[in-house]
Formats: C-alpha cells, sequence, structure tokens
C-alpha cells in the first residue's frame, strides 16, 4: 500500500513541474533564428577558430546575420558552402581548397645552428632569445609550435626536426600557418601542378650558403632557366608564378642547392637526388 | 639581535672561493671601446656626437628627455668610428657608439669636486647624480636618481645598502666592501641626505665575516649608520626580501619599497655616488667579476664601460676548451649569451663561464605536485600553477595568481625536481600580463 503513496507523491510533483514547465516554454521562449541551426548543422563542428570566430555556433550566428561569408568556413569546403547557401536561399560561392605547405628545406642537418637552444619548447619564444637559434634568420625552428596548433592532426613533426604535413587530412584552415612565427607555412590552392622553391630566406646568397645547404642564394639562375618567366625575385629569394609554371622543370635543374621541387613530389620524395647531386653521379 | 632573515628561498652551492680573495685591478684601457645608448630601464639615449668626431672621457655622448632615464658618456679618449646597432647583453643589438682609443686617456675638463656634502642641496645632489648617469649597478639598471626621488606623500625613513651579494659566484661587491668602505659610507650619506631619511643600514650576508668586519670599522662613530648581518642564503639581495629581513616591512603586491619607506641601493651604486659626488666623476668604469671553472684567470676587475667581453676574457687568460655556456651576471639571474662579441655595460656585475657538469642539457618532466616551488618562492607564489596557466593559454588566470608580482629570482627552476623551467614561463607570462596592461 505503502508504495502508492510513493508513486503518487513523486507523480504528482512531475506533474506540477511538467506543467510548469510547459508554461514556461510558452510564454518565456527565447526567439531563436531556425537557420542558425540549419548552418551550424552544415558546419564541420572542429571548434577550429579558423574562420575567425570563437567557435562553429557563433560562426553560424555570424553568416545568418550576413556579417560572414557563407564560404567561410575553410575546413567545410565546398560542401559547408553549399549547404549554407542552400539553408540562406542563397547563391552558393566558390571555394578554393586550400593545403598548408612549408617553405623551409633546413633541416637538422642541412641548416647550421647558431648555438645550443635549451629554453622552452615552442618556436615563439626561442625567436626571442637572440632571435631564435638557427643560422638562418627565417629558418624552421622545428620546436613544433605548428604541429600544436593543428586541430586536425594534419602536421606531424619529421624525424629530421621539420614538419611533415599530411594532405589529406589538411583542412587548410591556416591555424598552423598563423602559430609559425616565421611564416615558413604558406596556404596555398591544393593540387599538384607547378613547381615550388622551398625556402624562406630572404638574406643574401652568402649569409644564405653559410647558414643552410639548400636554401635559395638568390643566384637567379632559375630565373634565367625558365622559358615562361614564371619565377622573380623577391627580396633575394626566388618565387615561382603557379599560374604560369607548366613544370617543365628546368629550374630544377639548374638549382644548385635543390630548393626547387614540383609539388607533385610529397614527403620523403622531396629528398630526391637535386641538381647537385645528379651532377656528381654523372660525372 | 638574531640575524636577518625571510621565508623561502634556496642554498645554491656558493664557489665564490674563486674570486674573494684577489684585489679588484684596473683592466689596461682596451683599444676599442662600444658604448650602448641603452643601458639602463627607461627611454634610451640620443647620440649627441658624429663619425669623425673626437671624445675626451667622461665626456658625455647621449642624452634623453625622459625623467627615468641616464646619460652615457664615452669611458676612453678617442675617434668615435662607428655609431650603430651592435650587439648587446640583453640579446637584441641596440644602437652604440664605437670609440677607437688614442691611447691618451685625457678627461673631458678638469675634474672638479662639486662642493662638499653640507655645502649642496637635495635638489643640487639628485642633479649630480642624473649628470654623472649612475644607475643601479647590482644589476637591474635602474636610474639613481629616480629612486633618489619619490613623491611628497611617501617620506622616507631608511636607506639600505645592497652589500648581500646573493648570487652565487660574484664578489665584485664583496671587494668593494672591503677595498672602499668609506666611498660607501659617503655614498650612503648623500642618499641619507637627498631623501631626509634618518637612518641608514648597509646588509651583508654572513658568509663575508671579512666585509660585515670592515664595514663595521666604517661606520663606528655614526649615529645613525649600522651594519646587518644577513642569513646567507639566495635571493637575500632581491630589495623586497632585503627590507622583510631587515626592517620586518613587507612591500605590497605591485608596490615599490618607497611605499613603505624604504630606498634600496646597490654598494657599488653607492661607490659610485660617493665618486659624483667627491669628485665630479660620471660612471665610466665598473667593478666585473670573470669568473667560473671555464675562465683561466678568474678575477675581480675595474673595467671600463664598453669593454668588449671578448677583450676582458683575453686578459683572463681567455676561455678553457672544455667552457660550455658564457653568462653576463651570476648564474641564477645572469643571462646565458650566445657571442662574447658584446660590451660590458652598467648592469654587467659578472661574467661568467660555465663549464661540465655544471650545464645541463635535460628535458623537463609532468609536473608531480611536490610543492618544492611553493616553499621556494620568497614572494609567496604558487609558480607551478601560473606556468600551468600560461601554458595552456590562461593568461588571466595567471594573472589572478599574481605573475606579475615574480622576481624572477629562478628559486624555482632551481629547486624543481621534473625541472620545469618555471621562472622561464613566469617570466613570458608576466611580460604578456604587463604588454596587456600597458595596452590598456
Amino acid at each position: 500500500m505503502q508504495i502508492l503513496y510513493a508513486v503518487a507523491a513523486l507523480g504528482g510533483v512531475a506533474l506540477v513541474f511538467g506543467a510548469l514547465l510547459g508554461v514556461v516554454a510558452r510564454f518565456f521562449t527565447v526567439e531563436s533564428d531556425s537557420r542558425v541551426e540549419a548552418v551550424r548543422e552544415a558546419l564541420p563542428g572542429a571548434n577550429c577558430g579558423a574562420c575567425g570566430y570563437a567557435g562553429c555556433n557563433n560562426f553560424a550566428e555570424a553568416v545568418v546575420e550576413g556579417k560572414a561569408p557563407t564560404n567561410g568556413c575553410i575546413p567545410g569546403g565546398s560542401g559547408a558552402a553549399a549547404a549554407i547557401a542552400a539553408a540562406l536561399g542563397q547563391e552558393a560561392a566558390a571555394t578554393v581548397p586550400m593545403v598548408a605547405t612549408v617553405f623551409c628545406l633546413g633541416d637538422k642537418n642541412k641548416a647550421r645552428d647558431l648555438f645550443v637552444y635549451d629554453g622552452i619548447k615552442d618556436c615563439a619564444v626561442a625567436e626571442k632569445y637572440g632571435g631564435g637559434f638557427k643560422a638562418c634568420a627565417d629558418g624552421c625552428l622545428g620546436l613544433g609550435s605548428c604541429v600544436r596548433a593543428c586541430p586536425f592532426d594534419a602536421i606531424a613533426m619529421g624525424r629530421n626536426g621539420l614538419p611533415v604535413v599530411d594532405e589529406k587530412q589538411c583542412t587548410g584552415c591556416g591555424l598552423c600557418a598563423r602559430a609559425c612565427p616565421r611564416g615558413i607555412i604558406k596556404m596555398l590552392p591544393q593540387g599538384d601542378q607547378g613547381h615550388l622553391v622551398l625556402c624562406n630566406s630572404h638574406a643574401r646568397g652568402k649569409a644564405v650558403t653559410q647558414a643552410c645547404e639548400v636554401g635559395c642564394m638568390a643566384c637567379r639562375a632559375c630565373v634565367k632557366a625558365c622559358p615562361r618567366e614564371a619565377i622573380a625575385m623577391e627580396n633575394n629569394l626566388a618565387v615561382i608564378d603557379l599560374a604560369k609554371c607548366d613544370d617543365c622543370g628546368k629550374c630544377v635543374l639548374k638549382c644548385r642547392p635543390g630548393t626547387i621541387h614540383p609539388r607533385r613530389e610529397k614527403g620523403a620524395a622531396k629528398n630526391a637526388p637535386t641538381a647537385k647531386a645528379a651532377a656528381s653521379a654523372s660525372a | 639581535m638574531g640575524i636577518a632573515n625571510f621565508k623561502g628561498g634556496i642554498h645554491p652551492d656558493y664557489r665564490k672561493e674563486l674570486t674573494a680573495s684577489l684585489a679588484i685591478n684596473s683592466l689596461p684601457i682596451p683599444g676599442r671601446v662600444v658604448i650602448p645608448l641603452q643601458q639602463h630601464i627607461g627611454a634610451p639615449c640620443e647620440v649627441l656626437v658624429q663619425v669623425g668626431d673626437t671624445v675626451k672621457v667622461g665626456q658625455k655622448i647621449g642624452e634623453s628627455k625622459g625623467f627615468v632615464s641616464a646619460p652615457v658618456h664615452a669611458s676612453i679618449s678617442g675617434k668615435v668610428t662607428a655609431i650603430g646597432p651592435y650587439n648587446h647583453p640583453l640579446g637584441r643589438p641596440v644602437e652604440a657608439v664605437t670609440i677607437e682609443s688614442d691611447g691618451i686617456d685625457s678627461w673631458a675638463g678638469d675634474l672638479k669636486p662639486p662642493g662638499d656634502l653640507d655645502s649642496l642641496s637635495a635638489d643640487e645632489l639628485r642633479a649630480l647624480i642624473r649628470e654623472a648617469g649612475i644607475v643601479g649597478l647590482g644589476g637591474a639598471t635602474f636610474p639613481a636618481h629616480v629612486k633618489l626621488a619619490p613623491p611628497a606623500d611617501k617620506p622616507i625613513d631608511l636607506v639600505i645598502i645592497n652589500g648581500a651579494e646573493c648570487e652565487p659566484y660574484l664578489t665584485a661587491d664583496h671587494r668593494l666592501m672591503l677595498e672602499k668602505p668609506e666611498e660607501i659610507v659617503f655614498g650612503l650619506k648623500v642618499m641619507m641626505k637627498i631623501l631626509g631619511a634618518s637612518s641608514g643600514v648597509i646588509g651583508i650576508e654572513d658568509n663575508k665575516p671579512d666585509a660585515l668586519r670592515v664595514m663595521r670599522q666604517a661606520v663606528e662613530g655614526e649615529a645613525n649608520i649600522r651594519v646587518a648581518a644577513l642569513h646567507t642564503k639566495y635571493p637575500q639581495g632581491a630589495e623586497k626580501m632585503l627590507i622583510y629581513a631587515i626592517a620586518r616591512r613587507k612591500v605590497p603586491s605591485g608596490g615599490l619599497p618607497m611605499d613603505v619607506g624604504v630606498v634600496n641601493h646597490n654598494v657599488g651604486t653607492a661607490v659610485a655616488i660617493a665618486g659624483a659626488v667627491k669628485e665630479g666623476k660620471p660612471l665610466i668604469e665598473r667593478v666585473v667579476t670573470v669568473t667560473g671553472e671555464g675562465v683561466a684567470r678568474p678575477a675581480n676587475l675595474l673595467i671600463r664601460i664598453g669593454t668588449l667581453v671578448s677583450d676582458v676574457l683575453k686578459a683572463c687568460g681567455g676561455l678553457k676548451e672544455e667552457t660550455r655556456k658564457l653568462i653576463i651576471g651570476g648564474p641564477m639571474m645572469g643571462l646565458a649569451q650566445i657571442t662574447d662579441d658584446i660590451p660590458v655595460i652598467k648592469g654587467t656585475s659578472g661574467i661568467l663561464a660555465l663549464t661540465d657538469p655544471d650545464v645541463d642539457l635535460f628535458e623537463s618532466r609532468p609536473c608531480i605536485k611536490c610543492g618544492k616551488c611553493v616553499a621556494a618562492c620568497p614572494i609567496n607564489l604558487v609558480p607551478t600553477f601560473i606556468a600551468q596557466a600560461y601554458e595552456h593559454g590562461m593568461l588571466e588566470r595567471a594573472e589572478k595568481l599574481h605573475a606579475a608580482d615574480c622576481i624572477e629570482c629562478g628559486c624555482c627552476a632551481y629547486i624543481c625536481p621534473s625541472r620545469i623551467p618555471l621562472t622561464q614561463l613566469i617570466r613570458l607570462a608576466k611580460a604578456e600580463i604587463l604588454e596587456k596592461r600597458r595596452k590598456k
């Protein structure tokens, strides 16, 4: 018999609170835009912050209010952009999928250190001590700030002390590029086409050769070799215009330190024989 | 009376015996000096000379209009050969004036005593000290005249002369106390006159009994000056520790010694002030301890400001091959250098060369929450929490934990069994917090 009292009491309490909740839901509702929800559903939900907003929800609100573009979610790519545009009844804006690229080949064995750094293992901190411990003022310090910045596990520290980008995992969010105090990581449109000068040094030729075996020493050999005038010298560094490059590879053969590589080479293939090595092998 | 002490701190291996018994020698005048235009905390100086000018010893070559600043003077006579950025012990190149010596060492004008202590007013004395370019010679290089000009609502009743010299290895202050006790007492009297302070105390760690004896003799007959023996412990010479140990006054968080009626100066500063008032001599030289197991002939040297460290080391027989680390200052708070091509500046108290096994490279391990850093922190912070907050990007939390009050003494990092670079992390947090406050 006593159990019935308990059931009745609890049931009564439940009914009272249920009614209360119903009343609250009816009279105190916050008007929310259903489109925000729809936009959020279309987002990857990584809360990476690459869009510049605190998280996916924040970004969704901004898109609905018209403050952020529909293609503002970089990791989401064209899929997310199309879904967002559909939810808002707009035309889908074009997206260019990006990928992070490390513009430095000066690993532990190839770039000289100035002194032994024994401080906190963070690139931005190391940069503060005497301008970094590498002889090259623009080269990768290899302490992995970019690896820690990546929310998608797309960068790992290679065995030779250079970060390696997993291009399948990379969403192109650009957080690693922002974390790098030396601006070595650049965001490029995804793809295999074209060649790249994998160096970030703006020092003069002699200083570069003293600091690193594989740095661009601004000798202009590649500029002269290029039949399509796709290579320009910008502040002691050769830069290849990807729109003009047709992958003929003539610059690679002329580059003495072996700084230029075709983009279709991935990871370990970048350590393939260079012009210098090829020349000495054939001699 | 017991021996003055404070809570916390550490007992490192002092190793002062390398140079403690060596009298101060003058280093021969170098062929070239490089005088940075910023050797103090505050506004950098603007250069007053041009390339090709001939300068004389004591001639002012840099001056700033800012109040928190100190002029710089030529330390040798000769010709200005270059003006431009040069390596600096603080890490980043700083504008500097290079002077090639003419070998004559002639002074600018005649050195005249500006008057005796009784005839000069407090304002005249203060101006004299500023003109002489005197800064805190303990290493912090805060302009001396600024400390001697407290606002009117903060009366000063006590002047403390810091002869603790708690940094391991360094003996420059120790030797000054043994060799120039009268100058130190005179300098103290100048400060007391400027500030209208009723008493002066010279604090000396009790591992220097000879200095205690000499200084006690020197203050005999002075009614309001006494010498206090301090417990030998690092960081006894940090101003907040020193004030607490001697006067039992606690400087409030974010406050300065003047908030508790105290002004603190190093013995080297007192000697420099005595030189300026007695002889009208600007700050062109200082005593530097050149020491460490890596130096062939350790020494206490009187060195002209701007002398290159490489020249100093050459005069001391050079560095031994097994040297692993070159530090400017003491081993606890000094800065490791990447080159010896840097000038001795006003704040250079020591040049220290360390060898194996004192230089050890290590990886830090996770915090085991042992609390040793908490016990060692002389200002009662919780170093491990601050460092963790900073590492996780929680700057507000680090600020709430009083990271900005850290005196960067290094006790926490020294004592940590997991070898976490606590001091370094807190320094970074502190720098970011101060940066944020400046922006507001």
